[in-house]
């Protein structure tokens, strides 16, 4: 199914081609796998616990051998390089960080250069430097892994995969064992990174949404080792192939995918505002239902009812807010902002976060009806 | 309390002789635990790296460690070619037991690493002996040298009985006070044993915390660590 794709566009970074792996004669942990990596993008893959994810991640770098078919990096047989040469030339981060519990964080960093030959002093210098790319106070390199948070380690097991600049980067599970405000700091981080350093990046994990977050292209591997289905993640949630890829997507597919459609024709509606230090003067009245609490500078500050005006006289007494929608976001941070907002009108913000009016979930909605009577029709076309 | 004046009276009395003894002494108990150390370390490393090998090595110290060990002493001499004065004959006994015993010790010390942190070696990309000497090695440390103060401790014991046949060590002091019943010094060869011992272990502790900094630093420096955490958030 896949070999027609293979041989046409550039060569890629990497290729599975056939990929079978069966540990020690039972089913087999990888089944006849074909795909091409995409040079310079994040190549997700996601499925449920021991469909083959690792094994696959690690039969790239050659920590499991495949029992047939070949990988190619850069159009080369990784089974004819040298094994632990071949790892070096790839940077690896796992779930548990992986650091070596006796050796300081900048020597942590510094690992691969060091193994590549690069002097103490000068691998050091670069580690430090490291530090500052994935967002680490200096004064934290000459700490051993062990003082650390669960965070700040991932991110030395990011800097470490970093330091000899490798073209590849392999990470499974990196942010499965943190909790869930860093882990979507780590994401948007790497994404931050990834735009500057446009690495091939192979990720592993189990959890959906990071996929859909993180990846160009996403993998969603059935149970046995079986590829189900390879595209864009808002393909994925738009066109799940077939069952398993549906239920393993889950029920909340059809929101998430709205994180695929850019909000830019979202209408901005003003708004009635009311600016805290007014709060206090009862003759400033309100007519709207709900008046939005702005302080001096234009920032939203929760929601002042109509009805209630009276008692309110602080800011802490406004009625609290929901999500804001910064302009030009997508239509689910749109639709989230209207949603959670109690007054159902969602706070939109100019990338300043000054307040510019509300958005309706009504009319978030009649644009997702457009763009799917969009689809149809380029579907419909395509297909004639 | 004539017995304690004897002992006190002994000592710079037989000052050269007490020198003389303990130097031979410390050669004989320090040397095996060097060469144990050396020769169980790569032995436990195979036995790991193959285990039906591993198995029978297991099985083979066990065994090797219940030849008494005057008998070693006595069946050494006739397999080497040395005197049987020779303490040579002392430190080829004492290491087959060091190596008898650490094996076990070792092979346990090199499994008690984080698996986590072995497959990262492999994945940094490092060769297997780098790996073994710069990973393995340094972290086993606290488990290696809690079986080496084992060893050091019973050779210190384990050394007095080459006296019996005539090997030079403190053991004389028990054997030549039994023939002479002078039990002052008896008590002085026991004392300076159990001193001997006792420094032996603190060095070998102060080793372990000169060879494994990194397992103080993190109950230390935690509630640094913290503030420099919260540090990098807020910036
Ligand atoms: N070293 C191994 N020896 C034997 N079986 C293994 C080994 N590693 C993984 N497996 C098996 O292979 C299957 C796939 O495992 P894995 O690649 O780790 O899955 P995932 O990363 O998707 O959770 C599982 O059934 C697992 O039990
Ligand atoms: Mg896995």
């Amino acid at each position: 199914m896949t070999s027609p794709e293979q041989s046409s566009g550039p060569l890629p970074m990497i290729r599975f081609n056939g990929i079978t792996k069966t540990y020690d004669g039972g089913r087999p942990a990888v089944d006849d796998l074909s795909m091409d990596i995409d040079r310079g993008r994040i190549t997700v893959f996601v499925g449920p616990s021991g469909c083959g994810k690792t094994t696959s991640l690690r039969m790239i770098n050659r920590m499991v051998e495949p029992t047939s078919g070949t990988i190619l990096l850069d159009g080369q047989d990784v089974a004819l390089q040298k094994a632990a040469e071949l790892r070096r030339s790839m940077g690896y981060v796992m779930q548990s960080s992986g650091l070596m519990p006796h050796r300081s964080v900048i020597d942590n960093i510094a690992t691969v250069p060091r193994l590549n030959g690069v002097p103490r002093a000068e691998a050091r210098v670069r580690a430090k430097e490291l530090l500052d790319v994935v967002g680490l106070a200096s004064e934290l390199g000459r700490r051993y892994p062990g003082q650390l948070s669960g965070g700040q380690q991932q991110r030395v097991g990011v800097a470490r995969a970093l330091a000899a600049d490798p073209p590849v980067l392999l990470m499974d599970e990196p942010f499965s064992a943190v909790d869930p405000v860093v882990r979507a700091e780590l994401q948007e981080e790497l994404l931050r990174l990834q735009r500057d350093l446009a690495k091939t990046i192979v990720f592993v994990t189990h959890d959906i949404d990071e996929a859909t977050i993180l990846g160009d292209k996403v993998a969603v591997f059935a149970v046995g080792g079986r590829l189900a289905q390879f595209a864009a993640p808002e393909e994925i949630l738009r066109a799940p192939v077939d069952d398993f890829v549906a239920g393993f997507v889950g029920r909340d597919r059809g929101f998430r995918h709205l994180s695929f459609q850019q909000g830019d024709h979202v209408t901005v509606h003003p708004i009635e505002t009311i600016e805290v230090d007014q709060l206090a003067d009862p003759t400033v009245s309100v007519r709207s239902a709900w008046t939005l609490l702005v302080d001096a500078d234009g920032r939203p500050h929760g929601w002042v009812p109509q009805a209630t005006r009276g008692s309110i006289t602080t800011q802490a007494d406004a009625v609290p807010g929901g999500s804001l929608y910064t302009r030009g976001d997508t239509l689910r941070r749109a639709l989230d902002a209207a949603l959670s907002s109690p007054s159902g009108l969602g706070v939109a913000v100019d990338d300043d976060g000054r307040a510019i009016g509300i958005v309706r979930a009504a009319e978030v909605f009649e644009l997702i009806e457009g763009a799917r009577l969009d689809r149809g029709r380029a579907d419909h076309n395509t297909a004639v | 309390m004539d017995w304690v004046q004897g002992i006190v009276e002994y000592i710079p009395a037989n000052a050269a002789l007490l020198r003389e003894l303990t130097g031979n002494h410390l050669v004989q108990s320090i040397l095996p635990i060097v060469f144990g150390v050396l020769i169980a370390v790569p032995l436990a490393q195979i036995a790991r790296l193959n285990r039906p090998a591993g198995a029978a090595m297991l099985t083979a110290s066990s065994l090797l460690y219940t030849i008494p060990s005057l008998a070693m002493f006595v069946f050494l001499p006739l397999v080497l070619g040395t005197s049987i004065l020779s303490m040579v004959n002392v430190v080829v006994a004492l290491t087959i037991y060091a190596v008898a015993l650490l094996m076990r010790s070792t092979v346990d010390a090199l499994n008690s690493i984080d698996d986590g942190v072995r497959q990262a070696a492999v994945a940094m990309g490092y060769t297997p002996l780098r790996r073994f000497l710069t990973v393995d090695l340094p972290l086993s440390v606290p488990v290696l040298i809690a079986g080496v103060r084992v060893i050091s401790v019973t050779n210190i014991s384990m050394v007095s009985v080459g006296a019996l046949i005539g090997v030079p060590s403190l053991g004389r002091l028990f054997t030549d006070g039994l023939t002479r019943n002078y039990p002052e010094q008896i008590a002085v060869g026991i004392l300076v044993t159990l001193l001997l011992a006792l420094v032996l272990d603190l060095l070998l502790v102060l080793l372990e915390r000169v060879l494994t900094p990194w397992t103080r630093a993190t109950p230390a420096r935690t509630a640094r660590a913290a503030a420099l955490e919260a540090r990098t958030v807020a910036a």
